[in-house]
């Protein structure tokens, strides 16, 4: 058995020699779509990572929170008369609940011990305004666990003037927004004045300055320590509103954050619910790239088609005396496939080679971007992956394109060829 | 003591296009261990297309073929690939060598198709064949270095290397001049005599016929004198 592949191994060798040059075209038109198919992929996979983590990162896979919300029973749907009326009195407004998180400490503690979750970093949302001059500005000012807000959600690489640490250091300081810090002529070190919702006043001194890519946010967003922030809202130092939790798999998140809200009688929303749209914004891209690749290898592999097809009409007379000595019809069928699989598995690794350079050098091209501060070079990503998929696509292709030549070549009756001498 | 290797019986064919018309009728005779046969008729009296029918290459026919008392209906393509590889040798009036491989490579090709040796062996008895042959020393040259008799040769040599139980021939010296053709007449006189090699060739050259041991005549698709 292995001998008799041999042989057929050894003439589809000698008949891909022969036509050296337009079998060599053909190899490099699988290269050139496998190359593009693995550059584009790479390339357009690193640019929806960047983008995705430009959510992703900064976004916890569940929230804890309170929200104010109206009174789901109405004394009038307590009345024995009215219970099969349609109720529209709504006599209990909503009231000014606390947006804190009730026992927080037990909660934070509780999560911790759950083996689905990487980490927590407790979290205050104070709406403010900054004081400039005679203008106020409204913002946010997130309180956060310095250390574990790093270790989570990347601070640090966010913070593009100072040193993230500083935050937690220096009592009474804050990151400011880009943008807000620039409206405000804001530098390093100075001091500015912000006024909480209830009126109070502080001073806080800057000591860096936050960019997170989305200007809008930037324009709004700082950031001061827990501590801070609970002294700003002149809260107890048990006052937290928000619990942003890590999972260790992202895909759980829904149900977990369903479990959570139970368990704990809080609102849980999970990133899936909150960011679907960059979901979808990946995939189309997704899509688009593999179809542009995919387009790319068919076109190469109607390249193969037609050299196979040439190739047989030059061979009639090679076929036709092969299958007069003995070889029949599925021998010859396994020769062409044998030249058209060659192609593809040589064009197919040079295009691997090739793709993996190609990424390669579009990785060092600088990339700078104000509303990128962590990208100094265009993203590609090296996921194994694509290389897997091009390999596949590049046989299977290659295998379809030999596939109705060598059909063709199989069904060649020889009597009509050597009688038609 | 002589047996049978080759018989038919009763076969027909007829072309359908444009309209039917037999080519063939009734055609039965048999061939014996060592017979040196030769078919001559005019040109356009089937005698070709009976080759090929015999050959098992066309299919397309009535009656039944039987090769090695082995009947060759309703066999399977493939089947009668392993039936021309191991008992039948071709040679045609053009030689169709394969100009990607040497004259080796050439004749060995059926013989490692056949797989009973290994490549080592045919490639031994590929040399000795190019021997009877006298062109062991064109072995490593590509075919469309040598003459037009020598590649016929070379075919001969391709026929000879399963040692098949039949060879045929299709107007074998039909392309050579009269220098050439007296070589390959030659040869085939000496694989029948010497070898005891049986040989079926078409032909219509008379004097060529008359010389082989027994001489089948056809005319309109029928056998007039064997």
């Amino acid at each position: 058995m292995g001998t008799k592949y041999k042989l057929i191994v050894s003439i589809s060798k000698s008949l891909l020699l022969a036509r050296w040059k337009q079998t060599l075209v053909a190899a490099i038109g699988v290269t050139f779509s496998i190359t593009m198919f693995i550059t584009l992929l790479s390339f357009m996979s690193g640019l929806n990572d960047m983008l995705d983590n430009l959510i992703i990162n900064r976004t916890p896979h569940i929230r804890l929170y309170n929200e104010i919300q109206p009174s789901k029973i109405q004394p009038i749907d307590n009345s024995d008369k009215y219970k099969t009326y349609h109720n529209f009195v709504s006599s209990i407004k909503p009231k000014n609940e606390r947006l804190e998180i009730y026992n927080n400490a037990a909660i934070m503690k509780a999560l911790k011990k759950d083996n689905r979750v990487l980490g927590i970093a407790p979290k205050i949302t104070a709406q403010v305004i900054y004081n400039v001059g005679a203008i106020d500005i409204t913002g946010v000012i997130n309180g956060i666990d310095v250390e574990a807000e790093n270790k989570l959600f990347f601070f640090k690489d966010y913070v593009t003037t100072g040193n993230y640490i500083d935050l937690k250091n220096t009592p009474n300081s804050i990151i400011l927004g880009k943008g807000a810090a620039e409206k405000m002529l804001a530098n390093i070190g100075d001091v500015i004045q912000v006024t909480t919702t209830k009126g109070d006043r502080m001073q806080l001194k800057v000591v860096g300055y936050f960019q997170s890519g989305l200007q809008d946010l930037d324009k709004v967003q700082s950031y001061a320590s827990i501590s801070t922030a609970q002294k700003l809202l002149g809260e107890s130092n048990s006052f937290v509103t928000d619990i942003q939790i890590k999972l260790k798999d992202m895909t759980v998140a829904p149900v977990v954050a369903k479990e959570y809200q139970k368990l704990f009688e809080v609102e849980a929303i999970d990133i899936q619910t909150a960011n679907s749209q960059f979901e979808t914004g990946s995939s189309v891209r997704t899509i688009i790239s593999y179809a542009v690749g995919v387009t790319l290898l068919i076109v190469a592999g109607f390249g193969i088609y037609n050299i196979l097809n040439m190739m047989i009409y030059e061979k009639m007379d090679s076929i036709a005396i092969l299958k007069a000595t003995g070889f029949s019809g599925k021998d010859v069928n396994k020769i062409f496939i044998t030249i058209a699989l060659s192609i593809g598995i040589f064009g197919g690794t040079m295009g691997l080679i090739f793709g993996f350079g190609l990424s390669n050098v579009i990785d060092q091209i600088p990339f700078n971007t104000a509303a990128l501060p962590t990208i100094k070079t265009f993203p590609v990503n090296y996921n194994p992956k694509f290389y897997m998929i091009g390999s596949i696509f590049s046989l299977v292709t290659t295998y379809f394109a030999g596939y109705f030549p060598s059909r063709k070549a199989s069904k060649i009756d020889p009597v009509v060829i050597i009688r038609g001498k | 003591m002589n047996e049978i290797i080759l018989e038919a019986k009763a076969i027909s064919k007829s072309f359908h296009d444009p309209i039917t018309i037999q080519i063939l009728k009734e055609i039965s005779f048999s061939m014996y261990k060592g017979d040196f046969v030769s078919i001559i008729g005019k040109s356009g009296c089937g005698k070709s297309t009976l080759l090929y029918i015999l050959s098992t290459m066309d299919t397309d026919y009535e009656g039944d073929l039987l090769i090695d008392n082995v009947p060759m209906r309703n066999k399977k393509e493939a089947e009668l690939a392993s039936v021309r590889n191991e008992k039948i040798g071709f040679v045609f009036q053009f030689h169709y060598l394969l100009n990607e491989f040497s004259v080796l490579r050439n004749v060995m090709l059926p013989g490692l198709k056949l797989g009973k040796h290994s490549s080592k062996e045919v490639e031994e008895r590929a040399y000795q064949k190019l021997k009877i042959l006298g062109i062991e020393n064109e072995a490593l040259k590509k075919p469309n270095q040598l003459s037009g008799g020598q590649k016929q040769r070379v075919a001969i040599a391709r026929a000879l290397i399963n040692d098949p139980l039949i060879i045929m021939g299709d107007e074998p010296t039909g392309n050579l001049d009269k220098k050439n053709s007296e070589i390959v007449f030659s040869i085939f006189q000496e694989l029948a005599e010497v070898y005891n090699q049986s040989l079926l060739i078409v032909t219509h050259d008379n004097e060529f016929a008359a010389r082989t041991h027994r001489t089948i005549e056809m005319e309109d698709g029928r056998i007039i004198k064997m």
